[in-house]
């Protein structure tokens, strides 16, 4: 059966025969594990495609939805979290795996005649692999993302003379990013890039094909090897290492989602992503009129030299071990390269972002509201009163996460007196609760963690909201505290209560003395809440 | 490493086979299984806390529908909103009310209630039903949809989880 199916497509398409074509081509006897770049490479675009197209699904592509979308694929879709870490990592691993790829050719001097044009093809996937990282970056729409590209932008607008056309087709004003900017990006990296890295992957293998594996001088007198099964079996293997190198990043390496693109956030920090890094520090040696050199026309030169690699080195096939030169180059690529990029790690400020696709729900409601929480379970309330949010009715009291109470508040303290011993502040502060919880109080009171119930309740004990606002609640005598975990430091919050003005030197909040327990739970609790 | 011209032993070949079937198959079900959950599992999307007031009870006649519009949040993918909803309520007794989708269980229609004759009528392919949602003539292969209702304090509260019958 199996047997007449392939006649028939061998007879009417020639497909089984093409395959067993491709299969057999010879390779040279030195051929083996440093060969296998190309077809891991190949194997990464089609993990991008896949993943690319599974977050599609789920993407609004305009700004502001975009995040919202990016944000229900992290935090609601199943796996979605999963298939945005292997985009985002495999991003990363295929630029790594595309330059180890040409750092292999480039020792090997594969490039040579004739070899020359699929050099080229090769150069120019290196740097359609970078123009998809570039326009990816955007696509998440959070704080990175916008201020990375606004950098982007400007530094394309230094392009002499090309400039002001580069920044037309990016659809920008040179200024801030707007929704035709992001439009361009997108469809650069979903409509046109893809199709361009196919016919380009296609072209390089139709080449590698055409002029066969590059051998070395002592293939001579060997005799040659098939490519199927024993080189396939090797790239299936390097496949294989690389795709599970990929998941464990995937699954144990967060991709954080900052805060949504605000363009008014002029305390943010931008960083490119790891792999434009050495760009961003090679830029800082050029001032002034200078900086179109290190911007633009030092990467275009370097860009062109790889090129014509092939032209410039045009001497015999030669060992790989005798190629020093060769090896020259890319010690001295790596050095620069890897100097360049610690350098630019190492001054990069500290980011203590949060990662809003793990904010809870008791992040952003008052500090009363949490206490009232923690009244709620410290009273045994749940022993009458069910909190489930599909409304079970199983309980001696009405269900309150249904419906807000609509008992007076006279009712509800002599309801608390009765049943619960609270003080008093606590029953008035539980009555208004009661009555009129929001949506996302009502999400917190099943959800919400003791601690930082406990540490909302020293707050309150010690009167915080006197004159902090958290959550819009609260005074206005010292700074609000949203967004403080991110401001300072841990340590620094920690020693700020014990003596606040050798921090803040015209402060006028007096000092905290708490027990090292209750320094941790305030500490942690006001740090967790957002900007 | 040198090798023959002619094929290698067989023993090499199938070892080098069964290596590439067998890694190919478990990256294949690595990216196809979570792939398959993502597409076919869907979101964990939040209940919104349920139940919506929609009517006092002393406003409902027993035995006598009546059309109520009420506002809820409506979680729709990364999109969460307010909507107006309508359900026609008939309260049952002094205590109980049933609430009905306003969709006939043919193919979606709104259909609406005839006084005269006490039932409710779908004006596309003339489906009829009871005030207690059964079907009584027409096309409609179930009784009206319900919503998940609760009574409290004198207030009819409409949830948002709709019970085929």
């Amino acid at each position: 059966m199996i047997n007449h199916v392939l006649d028939w497509l061998e007879d009417r398409t020639g497909i089984p025969s093409a395959i067993r074509h491709f299969m057999n081509e010879e390779i040279p006897a030195s051929a083996g594990w440093h060969q296998v770049l190309g077809s891991v490479a190949a194997f990464g675009f089609l993990v991008q495609v896949l993943t690319g197209i599974l977050l599609a699904l789920n993407y609004a592509p305009t700004p502001g939805d975009a995040y919202d979308s990016l944000r229900y694929i992290v935090t609601e879709v199943t796996r979605g979290r999963l298939v945005r870490g292997l985009h985002h990592w495999g991003a990363s691993l295929m630029i790594v795996t595309v330059v180890l790829h040409m750092l292999q050719v480039f020792l090997w001097g594969a490039y040579k005649k004739p070899r020359e044009a699929t050099w080229i093809a090769g150069v120019l996937l290196l740097l359609l692999t970078l123009a998809f990282g570039l326009s990816g970056y955007l696509l998440p729409w959070d704080n990175r993302a916008y201020w990375g590209t606004v950098v982007t932008t400007r530094i394309s607008a230094l392009a002499p003379g090309a400039g002001p056309l580069v920044l037309k087709l990016l659809g920008s004003d040179g200024a801030s990013i707007g929704v035709v900017t992001f439009a361009r990006f997108y469809a650069a990296h979903v409509l046109i890039l893809p199709p361009l890295t196919l016919l380009l992957i296609a072209l390089h293998v139709y080449l590698v094909r055409r002029h066969g594996v590059a051998p070395v001088p002592s293939d001579e007198n060997q005799p040659k090897k098939k490519f199927y099964p024993g080189q396939v079996a090797k790239d299936t293997v390097a496949i294989f290492l690389w795709f599970a190198l990929l998941m464990g990043m995937a699954i144990l390496a967060r991709v954080p989602l900052g805060h949504v693109a605000d363009p008014t956030d002029l305390s943010y920090v931008p960083r490119p992503e790891w792999y434009f890094l050495f760009l961003f520090q090679f830029l800082k040696f050029f001032d002034g009129p200078m900086e179109v050199l290190g911007a633009v026309v030092i990467p275009t030169l370097a860009i062109f030299a790889l090129v014509l690699v092939p032209f410039i080195d045009r001497g015999k096939m030669t060992a790989v071990t005798k190629r020093i030169g060769a090896m020259g180059v890319v010690a001295f690529a790596a050095f620069a390269w890897a100097g360049l990029t610690a350098r630019a790690v190492a001054t990069t400020p500290e980011v203590r972002e949060m990662d809003l696709a793990m904010i809870q729900p008791w992040q952003e409601i008052s500090a009363g509201n949490l206490a009232s929480i923690g009244f709620f379970r410290q009273a045994n309330c749940a022993g009458c009163h069910t909190i489930s949010l599909t409304g079970g009715v199983n309980s001696a009291g009405p269900d309150l996460t249904a419906a807000p109470s609509e008992r007076t508040p006279e009712w509800l303290l002599e309801h608390f007196n009765a049943k619960a011993k609270l003080v008093d502040s606590q029953a008035q502060m539980l009555a208004v609760f009661v009555t009129k919880r929001s949506e996302k109080a009502v999400k917190a009171w099943a959800t919400a963690p003791q601690t930082a119930i406990d540490g909302a309740l020293i707050y309150l004990a010690n009167d915080c909201a006197g004159c902090h606002k958290i959550n819009g609640v609260g005074a206005d005598e010292g700074p609000p505290l949203n967004g403080v975990g991110e401001r300072r430091e841990h340590t620094w919050i920690e020693r700020h209560f014990a003596n606040p003005t050798k921090y803040v030197s015209n402060s006028s909040m007096p000092g905290f003395q708490f027990n090292p327990q209750d320094l941790k739970l305030i500490t942690d609790y006001i740090s967790a809440i957002p900007r | 490493m040198t090798e023959d011209k002619h094929p290698p032993p067989s023993t090499r070949r199938d070892f080098y086979s069964t290596a590439i079937n067998g890694l190919g198959s478990m990256i294949a079900a690595a990216l196809a299984l979570p792939a398959a959950l993502y597409l076919f599992v869907g979101a964990r999307t939040e209940k919104h806390a349920g139940f919506v007031e929609a009517a006092k009870l002393d406003d409902l006649q027993i035995g006598k529908p009546r059309e109520v519009t009420f506002e809820r949040t409506i979680v729709d993918g990364w999109r969460t909103s307010r909507e107006k909803t309508i359900a026609w309520v008939v309260r049952t007794d002094a205590k109980n009310v049933v609430a009905y989708s306003p969709q006939c269980t043919h193919l979606g229609c709104a259909y609406h209630f005839e006084e005269g004759q006490n039932q409710f009528v779908c004006p596309c392919h003339d489906s009829l039903f009871s005030i207690d949602g059964k079907v009584l003539g027409g096309p409609a292969p179930r009784p009206l949809d319900r919503y998940n209702v609760r009574v409290d304090s004198g207030k009819l509260l409409i949830g948002n989880q709709i019970q085929k019958a």
